[in-house]
């Protein structure tokens, strides 16, 4: 969120609306008078691609619209580019109205400000690899000479060097849609549309493709606005979220949001089939207020104790988290040494995680202690606690999902 | 007329208002051959002394650098040994069997007409795939053009240029125009959606769409409808001597008139081997283009 603060949105729309038929501008009217989809289409015979709009895209984002198919989300990522002409509304892209443009001026924008991978890949098959890779830049008017050494380079980063010369039919998916990633970087442009990219892919070559697009994101600071209809795609590269129904967006914000507040029914369909121990941090589901003794002694620990109300507590020092002490403990102790400090022998070694382990990570430890399990942040802190009940309500708040995989697993083993 | 109801007969016309009909007609279209006949025929004139000079060039050629550039022609187009072997055997064959002048006529009109069906045919295809308007305007007519019997539309044309080399072509490429148009336009219509996409979305003009990136990808059904146009020239060949169109036609139309049976069946298997000739080159031209696209 530290974006908002202070940056200017890259992209922003406003009250987008798109209406497919021949009479747009004036089932629009209807649109926004609130009547439904259905009755629209209907009565006009016209479809409702997109109704109220409102997206703002930061720069160096990734921004995954995610939808099921039919959802509008294709059309969406084809108004940033206008290669959909919107029925009403405003797309601002880097300060300037793209709606504004003329055609020449849009011709301009598209060689200059934004690149677009598509999902079949989109290559000319009767061009080299190479040369599908510059097409951007020989639209542009950029000597070959000068398209040949860029290119090449975009060949090396992608991986496939050797290829610059086979013809697209040639190459797997994986290295086809490789080919159109490098396309797409070979421009230079700011702004990355990605259309499904990964979809048409099989699993294995899709989560190989998709870390390297994390990769490169990390070098390159693009903004990517990335659509999809697979959540697990887009909660691990997303840095945001819009998720799209029916022309409508639903719920927009970060990952962990959509994921722990889904706002409806259909939101939360999605949401139920994701591993939820593979895209949440500890830190996303840890409780902070939990007992901290920071006193040195065990009479003033003992007080800390008793106010807390709690039975143990998560003992610190000054270098950081030591270990879980009982109050049951601290009671035995007789009232004489309640002045010595707290030694070792009186604390039960608790392992700690990290507030930025995946869930899936501390399944182990958290099964191995009767504790709930204290949360350190990357300096060491204590931030909060993690129990075994937090942890099994989040992960098997999804039942039919868990249903399903212990019974395929179990028939798996027979 | 009047004791017969319109029931039991089809209401017509009586026969001096149909006469009037026509007399109107014939009239009024042979008053305009006669207006500017000449001016249409003079329009014509450039094309004329091409098709003349480009006769002569072929019958002035000694036969031997005509089969040899002819060959060469071949394998650089095909590729193929057999196929070039076969051209060199054929042309020498009809030498043989002195069909060559009339060969080299035939093969000078078929060429020039199909260059102008390409030239003419390419284009409008073109704008028929661009825009759904002109392909509603232009489908009738191309109906039209294939299915008139070419005896109909030789009237015409021969009354406003006389007989000769100018009408033989017109209505060669009346009669073989049709499919490059069409299948241009269904060519570049197939091309795939995303590929046209990807190109606007990077900025791409029109004109560079079209260059870089419809005609490639129309090559091979461009080329299958270049292939039907020869093919359909050639098989002209013999009504276009009807109206003096020198050639392999010409010996044809005798044989039928006289009963020369060896006669036609000769001059028949020439057209046919030059027919077989440009297809088979044509045909692996397209599917050497089709290769480049890495096989499918």
């Amino acid at each position: 969120m530290s974006n908002k603060d202070n940056k200017q949105p890259l992209i922003r729309i406003k009250k987008l609306y798109k209406v497919f038929g021949k009479n747009e501008k004036k089932v629009l009217e209807q649109v926004i008078a609130g009547k439904s989809k259905e009755t629209i289409l209907a009565e006009t015979g016209h479809t409702v691609g997109l109704s109220d709009i409102n997206l703002d895209i930061y720069p160096g984002e990734i921004f995954v619209i995610m939808g099921l198919s039919g959802s509008g989300k294709s059309t969406l990522i084809r108004h940033f580019n206008r290669l959909i002409e919107p029925t009403a509304g405003e797309i601002e892209i880097a300060g300037s109205d793209v709606m504004k443009l003329d055609s020449k001026e849009l011709q301009e924008f598209r060689r200059q400000k934004m690149a677009m991978v598509f999902q079949r890949f989109g290559l000319m098959p009767h061009r080299t690899v190479l040369q599908n890779i510059t097409y951007g830049l020989q639209v542009q008017g950029i000597s070959k000479k000068e398209r040949e050494v860029r290119g090449k380079e975009w060949l090396e980063t992608v991986g496939l060097d050797g290829y610059a010369n086979q013809y697209p039919s040639q190459l797997s998916g994986g290295q086809q849609q490789r080919v159109g990633l490098a396309r797409a970087l070979c421009t230079d442009a700011d702004i990355l549309l990605m259309d499904e990219a990964f979809s048409a892919l099989d699993p294995l070559i899709r989560s190989e493709m998709q870390d390297q697009l994390i990769e490169l994101q990390d070098k390159l600071h693009k903004t990517i606005v990335f659509i999809t209809h697979d959540l697990d795609e887009a909660l691990r590269i997303g840095d945001k979220i819009a998720i799209l129904r029916d022309g409508i967006l639903v719920q927009q914000g970060e990952p962990v949001d959509i994921l722990l507040n889904p706002v409806d029914d259909y939101v939360e369909a999605f949401v139920k089939d994701v591993n939820r121990a593979r895209a949440l941090t500890v830190e996303t589901v840890m409780q902070p207020q939990i007992c901290r003794i920071s006193s040195d002694t065990i009479g003033e620990a003992l007080i800390q104790m008793r106010q807390s109300k709690q039975d143990y507590g998560y003992v610190v020092n000054d270098e950081g988290y030591r270990g879980v002490i009982t109050q049951e403990t601290l009671e035995n102790v007789e009232e004489n040494e309640h002045s010595n400090s707290i030694n070792a022998a009186l604390l039960e070694d608790v392992p700690s995680v990290q507030s930025d382990a995946l869930l899936e990570s501390v399944i182990p430890e958290m099964l191995e202690n009767i504790h709930e399990l204290p949360v350190l942040n990357a300096e060491g802190e204590v931030k909060g606690y993690l129990s075994r009940s937090t942890l099994a309500d989040i992960l098997s708040d999804q039942p039919s999902a868990d249903a399903n995989n212990t019974e395929s697993s179990l028939k798996e083993k027979e | 007329m009047s004791d017969k109801s319109w029931l039991s007969e089809i209401p017509q016309l009586d026969r001096h208002q149909l006469l009037d009909f026509r007399k109107t007609l014939d009239g009024a279209y042979r008053s305009f051959s006669r207006e500017y006949g000449d001016s249409i025929e003079s329009f014509f004139d450039p094309l004329l002394s091409f098709l003349i000079w480009f006769e002569k060039l072929l019958l002035a050629t000694p036969w031997w650098l005509v089969i040899a550039v002819l060959a060469v022609f071949a394998y650089a187009i095909s590729r193929s040994w057999k196929l070039t072997v076969g051209v060199v055997l054929a042309f020498f064959l009809i030498g043989f069997l002195g069909m060559w002048e009339n060969t080299m006529r035939t093969m000078s009109i078929i060429t020039v007409s199909t260059m102008l069906a390409i030239i003419l045919g390419v284009p409008i295809g073109v704008s028929m795939a661009r825009s759904n308007r002109v392909q509603s305007i232009v489908t009738p007519i191309l109906d039209v053009m294939q299915t008139m019997p070419a005896f109909v539309y030789l009237i015409p044309v021969v009354m406003l240029l006389g007989i000769g080399k100018i009408p033989g072509v017109i209505a060669v490429i009346i009669y073989a125009i049709p499919p490059v148009i069409r299948l241009t336009n269904l060519g570049i219509r197939l091309v795939d959606k995303e590929v046209l996409e990807a190109a606007t979305a990077y900025g791409a003009s029109s004109m560079q769409r079209l260059f870089g990136v419809q005609i490639p990808l129309a090559m091979p059904n461009i080329m299958a409808g270049i292939n039907q146009t020869i093919m359909m020239a050639l098989s002209m060949v013999v009504i276009a001597s009807m109206i003096g169109v020198k050639g392999l036609g010409q010996p044809v139309l005798k044989a039928i008139t006289n009963q020369y049976f060896t006669l036609g069946l000769l001059n028949g298997l020439a057209i046919v081997a030059i027919a077989i000739i440009f297809d088979r080159l044509s045909q692996s031209y397209a599917k050497r283009t089709l290769q480049d696209f890495g096989g499918h």
